[in-house]
């Protein structure tokens, strides 16, 4: 449960921290959107994003693990993953 | 100086072309890249880049300091201009692609062994894609600052090449042998935070403030006796000129692989408008 817990609530700050970077309203994010189109970003802002939430989890997530991540669910896992 | 030569120096202390310009003044020149997407290396950048490097000379004398910026929000330099090499050497037969393509790095390799040579101190202040030529220009520098958007890669392994404009051998002055493998041979990006810990990076500021920290750094060298500095940095920050040119042999051999056209097609053909993802 508590597992659960820290999982949505990582999927939380990186909706909120994505809208907040993209200046999109935060209610028109969800979870299995596409963040490329969600955000009408590249893979240039992408590392824009890699970047800031690696600074907001103090974590370190290689690009590569991108390869194939396009919602926000499964990138909240890799995060979490880290953790 | 008489006047003639007063005029003709004072025209070098700013200077406006299509890629960059630099701006002489307080004893600190400033280079700024400006080409549109992301300050990608291509032929018009290497002239250009080559007419300052020209300049040094008149600057070395009253400079103590060199930074070097980009005015681009997307970043310092994202290397080289892949678009311009696959649509060159893409109409030639291979020898001659290789030929083209090893006069570009002799070029580059001059123009940025002037820079690391410099009695200046230099600095490069740097901001989001720091990538391939990019990385590689900043390490010709004695400092490197970054703001907390900066992400460095060696992303030449995609394409089926190394590093060409001397990355390797400059980074290994830097860094341990460990952390250059994890960058070269999985081709990630590393961010501010994990390039200061390896020693790559000598400070991280807040978004948007690298130059205002080169300028504050490059302000306090200023302080010290010039040919000091520069007898003290001839003598930590060796040059390896070998290692150099043998990095040209190993990426021209690697170039005349169908592999890297085959690379750089995809590239140039990718519909993501940057495809800087690995």
């Amino acid at each position: 449960m508590d597992f659960m817990a820290t999982a949505d609530t990582t999927l939380d700050e990186i909706l909120n921290l994505a809208a907040a970077h993209f200046k999109v309203p935060r209610e028109k994010l969800s979870p299995d959107d596409d963040f490329f189109q969600a955000l009408g970003i590249d893979s240039l802002q992408t590392l824009d994003l890699l970047t800031k939430l690696e600074n907001h989890f103090r974590v370190e997530l290689p690009d590569y693990e991108l390869q194939g991540v396009t919602d926000f669910r499964t990138l909240a896992g890799k995060i979490q993953a880290r953790l | 100086m008489n006047s003639t030569t007063e005029r003709a120096a004072s025209t070098l202390d700013t200077f406006k072309a299509q890629t960059l310009s630099w701006e002489f003044k307080g004893g600190i020149i400033e280079l700024a890249l400006h080409r549109t997407p992301c300050n990608e290396l291509g032929s018009v950048s290497l002239d250009e880049f080559e007419q300052f490097v020209s300049a040094l000379d008149h600057f070395e004398n009253s400079a103590h300091a060199l930074i070097i910026y980009s005015e681009l929000k997307a970043g310092f330099c994202a290397g080289a201009d892949l678009r311009e090499l696959y649509l060159r050497s893409s109409t030639m037969e291979t020898a001659q692609a290789v030929r083209g393509v090893r006069d570009f790095l002799e070029r580059i390799h001059r123009a940025l062994n002037r820079i690391d040579a410099s009695p200046l101190t230099t600095i490069a202040a740097v901001h989001g894609v720091t990538f391939g030529g990019g990385l590689e220009l900043a390490l010709a520098c004695d400092l490197i600052i970054a703001d907390k958007t900066a992400r460095f890669a060696f992303p030449e392994l995609r394409l089926g090449l190394i590093p060409g404009f001397g990355g390797i051998p400059r980074l290994k002055r830097d860094v341990g042998n460990a952390v250059i493998r994890d960058l070269l041979l999985t081709g990630r990006s590393f961010n501010a935070s994990k390039a200061q810990q390896t020693g790559l990076v000598s400070q991280v500021v807040g978004e948007g403030e690298g130059l205002g920290a080169a300028r504050a750094t490059a302000a306090q060298l200023g302080k010290f006796d010039r040919r000091t500095a520069a007898a003290a940095k001839q003598f930590i920050k060796p040059i390896p000129y070998e290692e150099l040119r043998r990095e040209i042999d190993i990426f021209c051999e690697l170039f005349s692989r169908p592999a890297v056209q085959a690379g750089l097609k995809k590239f140039v053909e990718s519909k993501d408008a940057q495809p800087y993802l690995p």
